[in-house]
């Protein structure tokens, strides 16, 4: 089975000098939902980043048989669903539909169809009743969704999650387990947060110092790097 | 207002194109209105109380909200009824309460961005709607952040000068990160080089009729010497 | 200081919004810099920040404090073109949704804080922003915005006849001082800590370093404005130049419409002339400035 991202010697330095990446070798397949572990700081983000083609480092990317050049950057983001870590910012429009249908209609969706995949995409995430709202209103698992709706709109192949988790209380963080899991896509997520990654991850992949350090299960993962949760008291 | 705006009532379901158009119509009116007619002003105020009653909004926040200009108002009513021209005075303080309610009217029976896309179509430059769009969106956000910020000093004993051009520096770059963020967040779902915009949808033969109606009501009282 | 509706006199007004619209619209268009929408969602937050900065207090001693109005700050960061639009969207929120300003006004409002007050506040830092004299430039620029914008707006309330005696008018100017030298100190102490941050968020000016220019123009825009301000209490001496150009004959035509016909009451000779005579004092300042400094130059460089 041919995987649906290769990424093979990815480097990256930020304008100001700082190394993030030294060479990141990395290959998502149909139906992983593969978790990015690692410190603050250790290149999860910018990788994912990459895979958008957000940034551009050195080294290849390939997405969907797509090699990452100018040509096939549109083709690319509609296919990579990016959803970010501050939804603040992802949900720029001012009511839900019209931040739903903003993908769509820059893929150059006529209107009404437009509409039409916002309302499935609003469906899926459960938040069809928010439509007219504005994103301010919205609670921040609410802001998740409608951050997801958007992505999903686009019909992508792949998800980007970066620290979906964030300020979602627990049943928040509950219902997007089971949102993440009824969604056929493959799924890149990073996390800090090991319950969740058990919960919906595959496998996972340790990022150390801008490289892959370990490739694993997350509990495998979990317990090398110490990266369990704080016991129980 | 947010909440206002989107509450419905005969007003509220007014295409937002023809209530800019009978707001514009109104303001003319009354910024045109000769200083001494009590009888133009009651006309007037009969008009807002109508509109106001038709929005089902309550009538006493709405008041008190468009008292906001009062003060200024006031201020220079006093220099003219001090200066001996009370007429003047009156209508100060009449046109500007008027002409503020009637905004406001507007305003809160309007969502934001229906309202938006309204003065859009009115042949206001796109790139400028956009940026109160974006404004608007951002607006309490930040000014959360800035209580946040504020708060924050005064738990460690107020704001001095220098800390305070530090604090407004850091609402800057954080400001300034955030459409970074946003930009990038747009990228990333296809933007390239234009924003999409939903049309306003046509118009209902009601806001058809509403507007020719309001527009020959201020007409008639414009030509028949009353307005 | 927002002119709300009632205030102005039909011309005024009228004549304000008929200017900003196309002054706006161009500003717009050039603050797009071939970027087309990109700039829209930095504009707007940056709009979105301004306000957020004017809920944090400056101490300025005495008890009082004061706030950032933002111009000179948003022209020196964004650069004027995004600044003027960034005031305008300030403004239009400002009337819509906080009753602050009127609607019809807003011409008004925007002709004199988002177009003159941002102009005014940057001039300073155009000529002066690399020398030695960075930081009174910036300090000069935000004093200066609010001056201008300040004394435009109070020239406008005159001239549609509100009654201003010498007492209240000299007492609102020393408020506006005070507001002004604040206004300097603020936009400095900001700037401070900005250029320590990150010194890439503030522009390069693109004016050489010329302090005689600057000198000239900054001072010819707070003539300009002080001048309107004077022109609009004191037409006599200019009434018959007016009268002469035949502006206000002109202008009767222009409101002598069915509907407005009692527009030519109100319009009294005495009333259109004040109008003529400030917007020809407005032009004779500006030729007399344009022509010293285009002698000075001449004279410099040969």
């Amino acid at each position: 089975m041919d995987p649906l991202i290769r990424v093979s010697g990815l480097r990256f330095r930020y304008p100001d000098g700082t190394e993030a990446l030294k060479g990141v070798d990395f290959e998502l397949f149909p139906g992983e939902t593969v978790i990015l572990l690692g410190a603050n700081g250790s290149g999860k983000t910018t990788f994912a980043l990459h895979l958008n083609g957000l940034l551009e480092g050195e080294g290849q990317i390939r997405v969907c048989g797509l090699p990452m050049d100018k040509i096939s950057l549109p083709e690319i983001r509609r296919r990579v669903g990016m959803v970010f870590q501050d939804a603040d910012e992802q949900l720029f429009m001012p009511t839900v539909m019209e931040d739903v249908t903003y993908g769509p209609l820059n893929l150059g969706v006529e209107p009404a169809e437009a509409m039409r995949l916002a309302r499935e995409a609003l469906e899926q995430t459960g938040m069809s009743a928010a439509h007219a709202k504005a994103p301010y209103h919205l609670s921040a698992g609410e802001k998740r969704r409608v951050a997801i709706a958007g992505v999903l709109a686009m019909r992508p192949d792949i998800l980007i999650l970066d620290e979906p988790t964030t300020s979602l209380d627990p049943p928040g963080q509950r219902d997007l387990v089971d949102l993440l899991t009824a969604l056929p896509q493959s799924k890149i997520v990073t996390t800090h947060d090991i319950a969740f990654a058990r919960a919906i991850g595959t496998r996972a992949v340790f990022f150390e110092k801008g490289s892959i350090a370990a490739l694993g299960t997350v509990g495998d993962i979990a317990s090398r790097f110490g990266w369990e949760p704080l016991p129980r008291g | 207002m947010e909440e206002w705006a989107r509450r419905d009532s005969p007003l509220h379901r007014r295409d937002a194109r023809v209530k800019m158009i009978l707001l514009l119509v109104f303001l003319v009116w009354i910024g045109t209105a000769r200083p001494a007619q009590p009888e133009a002003y009651a006309a007037y105020a009969s008009i807002l109380l109508v509109a106001a009653l038709a929005s089902r909004l309550p009538l006493l926040s709405l008041l008190w909200r468009a008292a906001l200009v009062l003060p200024f108002a006031a201020t220079f009513a006093l220099l003219s009824w001090m200066a001996g021209d009370a007429e003047r005075a009156a209508s100060l303080v009449l046109k500007s309460s008027f002409s503020a309610f009637a905004v406001l009217l507007v305003v809160a029976t309007t969502p934001m961005p229906a309202l938006l896309a309204a003065v859009e179509s009115l042949a206001a430059p796109k790139m400028l709607v956009m940026v109160v769009q974006f404004l608007y969106r951002y607006l309490f956000v930040l000014s959360e952040k800035a209580q946040h910020m504020w708060m924050a000093a005064q738990c460690r004993g107020g704001i001095r000068r220098a800390s305070a051009g530090g604090a407004i520096a850091v609402l800057f770059a954080s400001s300034h990160a955030r459409a970074e963020g946003i930009h990038r967040a747009m990228l990333a779902r296809g933007f390239a080089g234009h924003m999409p915009l939903i049309r306003p949808s046509s118009l209902h033969w009601l806001d058809i009729s509403f507007l020719a109606t309001g527009i020959l009501v201020l007409s008639l009282g414009r030509w028949l010497w009353i307005l | 200081m927002h002119i709300p509706d009632g205030f102005l006199a039909t011309p005024v007004w009228a004549a304000l919004d008929l200017a900003a619209i196309p002054a706006v619209g161009l500003i717009a268009r050039r603050s797009q810099a071939g970027l087309e929408d990109a700039r829209a969602p930095l504009l707007g937050v940056m709009g979105a920040f301004v306000f957020a900065a004017q809920m944090i207090n400056f101490p300025v001693g005495v008890g009082t404090s004061g706030h950032l109005v933002g111009g000179t700050l948003l022209a020196c960061t964004l650069g004027p073109s995004a600044a003027v639009v960034v005031m305008t969207a300030i403004l239009a929120v400002q009337a819509l949704v906080f009753q602050d300003g009127g609607l019809l006004a807003l011409g008004a409002n925007v002709m004199n804080m988002a177009v003159a007050g941002v102009l005014a506040g940057y001039l300073p830092f155009h000529y002066w922003g690399q020398g030695p004299w960075r930081r009174a430039a910036i300090f000069l620029g935000g004093v200066l915005s609010v001056l201008v914008s300040a004394f435009l707006t109070l020239a406008q309330l005159r001239i549609s006849g509100i009654p201003m005696p010498s007492a209240v008018l000299g007492l609102s100017m020393a408020l506006f001082l005070v507001s002004a030298l604040v206004e300097g100190a603020v936009t400095l102490a900001v700037f401070g800590a900005l250029e320590k941050m990150n010194p890439g968020w503030v522009r390069k000016p693109a004016g050489a370093i010329s302090r005689l220019r600057g000198a000239l123009a900054a001072g010819a825009l707070l003539m300009a404005s002080l001048g309107a301000l004077v022109a609009s209490g004191l037409p006599d001496g200019l009434e018959s130049a007016a009268a002469k150009l035949g502006i206000h004959e002109r202008a009767w035509n222009l409101f002598e419409t069915p509907l407005l016909d009692y527009e030519l009451q109100f319009a009294e000779p005495v009333w259109m002339r004040k109008v003529a005579a400030g917007l020809v004092g407005l032009a004779i300042i500006y030729l007399l400035c344009a022509a010293l400094s285009r002698w000075l130059l001449r004279r410099r460089s040969p």
